[in-house]
């Protein structure tokens, strides 16, 4: 057993990640669906898009030919429209609302139909949108992530220049740096990105780095209002013996790593265990598996019914091969040299309902021992609550308090997204980054500067 | 099993579906394959002086993912050599005896063209004759098809012609491309003609190229009003084939029924409005001959659960149900009624109800589904909701009578009973 990089060749990597939903063939596979679409009134889609897009609109206006009108649609409502049809957990949002599923049919294809509009939009550079005359206001946004990207687009179609300060070298967050590459591709991102910002009126700098590049206070001079879309990104400890060993990584690396340097790069072991079942562990292990992986097991602490990613999400891993166990808590990671050989699991069951409202996982004396050589932390992730903290900014265990106008507890400090949600889906921090440019537009009609 | 063999004048077929007169009947290879398949009979695609046709000759209406709703062609008359028709007709009529052989007709007019042509046609054997006074493209330019149809007199000049040398039952076929078709078939009815068949095509322009900016088909840069068949002209047909059934002239001669029949449902609605034949072409176009089956299997089963044991047990039986409006009973009063168990919650009723009739929805607002429920004092019992709504038997339309009594607009003025107040 070792951890190993390079397993496949180059066709096999290209087959293992290959777009897990693959686009309409043509126009005509389009309109089939888009006709099934009932164009229900007050639609129930709409209300269960956080960015609350016209998705019976736009579904019509693919129906009549009018696919620039359609990709506006989606645009005005969510700048990430194109990413999003690709990552969205749709089967809990949209198409899980779906008037379809009440009837015993299956839903309207929403990501696919929305999918096939702004592919269209972005890979054809269609110009859907205007700046307006220049306001001579400057507002500087911390990461290019949905909520940044979503929050500067807003705002420079209002008018407002806008400065994007990023840490990383690419822009798009999360969709670019932390989900699966079956997903989305990091030439989509990084095109989806440049689509954005072809509005005009919108710098990003690359590799600036809250609280070590740059800093709020000299940004809360510079410029009439801040935005913080800093999101999360620190991986939740297990606080387990053993997690110091080689061949422990968190998930959020290893995707980052698949994301950033390529399949052959990344190692991977041959037995891997993956601890959660979220959204993150589903990428890492069924990456882990398609990686070359012998075996994945995902060991979660809870049963199907509590588990947080969802029915569509578990079964890419079960389609992948990925074994589950249920009801099963880490222990401790047990090595040899340095490395991982082991991992125990006690036996949970199910006890009282606990703050989530989910069942407890509660101990049994029983145990079980894994044999593995790599471990995939996936409990979630943690804000940045010592960057926070010393920025002075108001907060709950790291995550940036708000006001209802989006305001921090700093005077034109605006925030918005998973630094503030503490880490949800990509259309959420969307949404909040409209909210904040609504915000701050607001704010910057208020102050009278 | 029922018997859904029809006798038209005499001339019998093994069911009521004959092919209308169109490519698909313009030669033996055709009509051969068709009565191979099952077609009770066909009436042969026009013959008359020979002609030219142009090239890019159909254009149709699609709506939604339905192709070709509605069919429109500039094609004419039949285009080969007159005696090579007269030859393959004699060989079908003798290949399959058992099935309608009627020919279409459209002689140069005068007298002695119109005579030579139905001895010829005679001599072939075949069953009957139609005549078309219904094509609205091309040869009504030349004064012939709907330029004869259009004009009562000129037809009952035409059929006069006819009927002095047919020994054949002669059919003429009506066009639509005129206020009401009454006139000109009972013009032609005193003039002899046996029968009536209703309608021929409707001039139409489908559509136009976005792209092109030119109307469809597109022939070189140019389009001509084509005539319109197909699904998407079924209501209008069946409404003048009802006045000629309603008519006390015209509806002293069978009929033959045309006009977007695609399945026995259709075929079922135009006997029952009097129709003792129909005549299929636009399905059988888009599908093949093979559509014959379900057509027939289909009016079997249905005839058997209505009990008819023939069709004429059945043919014309909703004619008088169509009266006149100021005949319609004011006291039946229906009301809509939602069934929560089946409401998808599209609120496809609402919307339309809202925006488009008596606002007699109610919208109670829900995450994410919402609730419709019928204000019973506002609705009007108009259907629209029902209409809209994609989930069968989701929506009934419940009987509240306004009084027990029979009661017309006649009746109501007299006694001076109120208007709506709101």
């Amino acid at each position: 057993m070792a951890i190993v990089n390079n397993r496949l060749t180059a066709e096999e990597y290209a087959a293992q990640f290959r777009d897990i939903h693959p686009p309409f063939e043509n126009r005509e596979a389009a309109l089939v669906e888009a006709n099934r679409c009932l164009f229900c009134y007050d639609a129930p889609c709409i209300k269960s898009c956080p960015t609350g897009i016209n998705v019976p609109k736009f579904i019509k206006q693919i129906a009549t030919d009018n696919v620039k009108g359609s990709a506006h649609t989606i645009f005005i409502s969510n700048i990430m429209g194109g990413g999003c049809s690709k990552v969205c957990p749709v089967e809990k949002l949209c198409e899980g609302s779906c008037v379809y599923n009440l009837l015993h049919e299956p839903p309207i294809p929403i990501a696919k139909l929305q999918r096939y509009a702004t592919e269209k939009a972005i890979s054809g550079q269609w110009k859907l949108f205007e700046r307006k005359a220049s306001r001579g206001k400057k507002v500087a946004i911390i990461g290019a992530g949905p909520a940044g990207l979503s929050c500067a687009h807003v705002l420079s179609r209002e008018g407002i220049d806008v400065t994007i300060f990023e840490k990383e070298s690419k822009g798009g967050g999360l969709m670019t740096y932390g989900i699966a590459a079956y997903k989305v591709t990091p030439e989509f991102c990084e095109e989806e990105v440049n689509y954005i910002t072809s509005l005009g009126g919108i710098e990003i700098r690359y590799q600036q780095e809250l609280g070590k590049d740059i800093s709020l206070s000299s940004l809360q001079q510079q410029y009439d209002a801040v935005f913080l879309g800093i999101g999360v990104g620190l991986a939740r400890q297990l606080n387990i013996p053993g997690e110091e060993l080689e061949g422990v990584v968190d998930a959020i690396s290893f995707i980052y790593d698949i994301r950033s340097k390529g399949y052959p790069a990344v190692a991977v072991g041959d037995k891997v265990a993956v601890i959660g079942l979220g959204m993150t562990a589903i990428d890492a292990a069924t990456q882990a598996k398609r990686l070359g992986a012998r075996e994945v097991t995902i060991v979660y602490r809870r049963t199907q019914d509590e588990m947080p990613c969802t029915e569509a999400e578990l079964d890419i891993a079960k389609l992948d091969g990925c074994r589950l166990r249920w009801l099963s808590a880490p222990q401790a990671i047990e090595g040899n040299n340095g490395k991982v050989s082991r991992l125990l699991c006690r036996v949970m069951q199910l006890g009282e309902p606990d703050a989530s409202g989910r069942r407890s996982p509660v101990e049994t004396a029983e145990t079980f021992t894994l044999e593995v050589d790599m471990v995939i932390k996936a409990a979630g992730q943690t804000p940045f609550e010592t960057l926070v903290n010393k920025e002075q900014l108001q907060h709950r265990q790291g995550k940036i308090s708000i006001n209802e106008h989006c305001a921090t507890s700093l005077p034109g400090v605006f925030a918005g997204g998973d630094c503030v949600n503490g880490g949800k889906e990509v259309v959420d921090a969307v949404q909040a980054g409209k909210d904040g440019a609504a915000a701050i537009i607001e704010y910057l009609a208020g102050s009278g500067q | 099993m029922a018997d859904i063999s029809a006798n038209f004048l005499g001339i019998k077929s093994p069911n009521p579906f004959w092919l209308a007169s169109a490519p698909p009947t313009d030669k033996k290879i055709n009509v051969l394959r068709a009565f191979e398949a099952g077609w009770g009979g066909v009436v042969w695609k026009t013959l008359g002086t020979q002609i030219k046709n142009v090239s890019s000759r159909y254009s149709a209406l699609d709506y939604n993912n339905t192709r070709v709703m509605g069919f429109n062609n500039i094609e004419l008359i039949s285009d080969r050599p007159l005696e090579l028709n007269l030859r393959e007709i004699r060989e079908c009529v003798r290949l399959f005896p058992d099935r309608a052989m009627v020919v279409s007709l459209m002689a140069d007019n005068d007298r002695d063209s119109w005579h030579e042509m139905i001895a010829k046609v005679e001599d072939t054997g075949a069953h009957g004759i139609e005549l078309n006074f219904g094509c609205p493209h091309g040869m009504n330019e030349r004064g012939m098809g709907s330029a004869v149809g259009q004009d009562p007199e000129i037809a009952r000049m035409v059929v006069e012609w006819v009927m002095e040398k047919a020994t054949i039952p002669v059919i003429t076929k009506l066009t639509p491309n005129v206020h009401s078709v009454v006139p000109t078939g009972k013009a032609v009815v005193q003039a002899g003609t046996n029968a009536l068949s209703l309608i021929n095509t409707i001039q139409s322009v489908t559509g136009i190229d976005l792209d092109t900016l030119v109307p469809n088909p597109n022939v070189g840069g140019h389009s001509a009003f084509g005539g319109y068949c197909g699904p998407a002209v079924k209501p209008i047909a069946l409404k003048m084939l009802t006045t000629i059934s309603q008519d006390p002239v015209t509806s002293r001669v069978p009929v033959s029924g045309i006009g977007g029949i695609s399945t026995w449902k259709d075929a079922a609605e135009f006997m029952l409005l009097g129709a003792t034949t129909v005549q299929v072409c636009t399905a059988a176009m888009k599908h093949g001959f093979r559509i014959i089956e379900d057509l027939c299997e289909g009016l079997n089963n249905w005839m058997d659960e209505k009990g008819f044991a023939t069709i004429y047990d059945f043919i014309g039986k909703s004619v008088n149900t169509i009266t006149k409006w100021e005949e319609l009973d004011i006291n039946y009063h229906i009301i809509a009624h939602i069934n929560q168990d089946k409401c998808i919650h599209c609120g496809l009723c609402y919307i339309a109800c809202e925006d488009g009739s008596h606002q007699a929805i109610n919208l109670s607002y829900g995450e994410p589904y919402n609730t419709y429920t019928v204000k019973d004092e506002e609705c009007v019992g108009c259907n629209l909701c029902k209409l809209v709504c994609p989930v069968e038997d989701c929506i009934s339309m419940d009987e509240h009578r306004k009084g027990a009594e029979y009661l017309n607009w006649q009746e109501y003025q007299k006694r001076g009973l109120p208007l709506n107040d709101h």
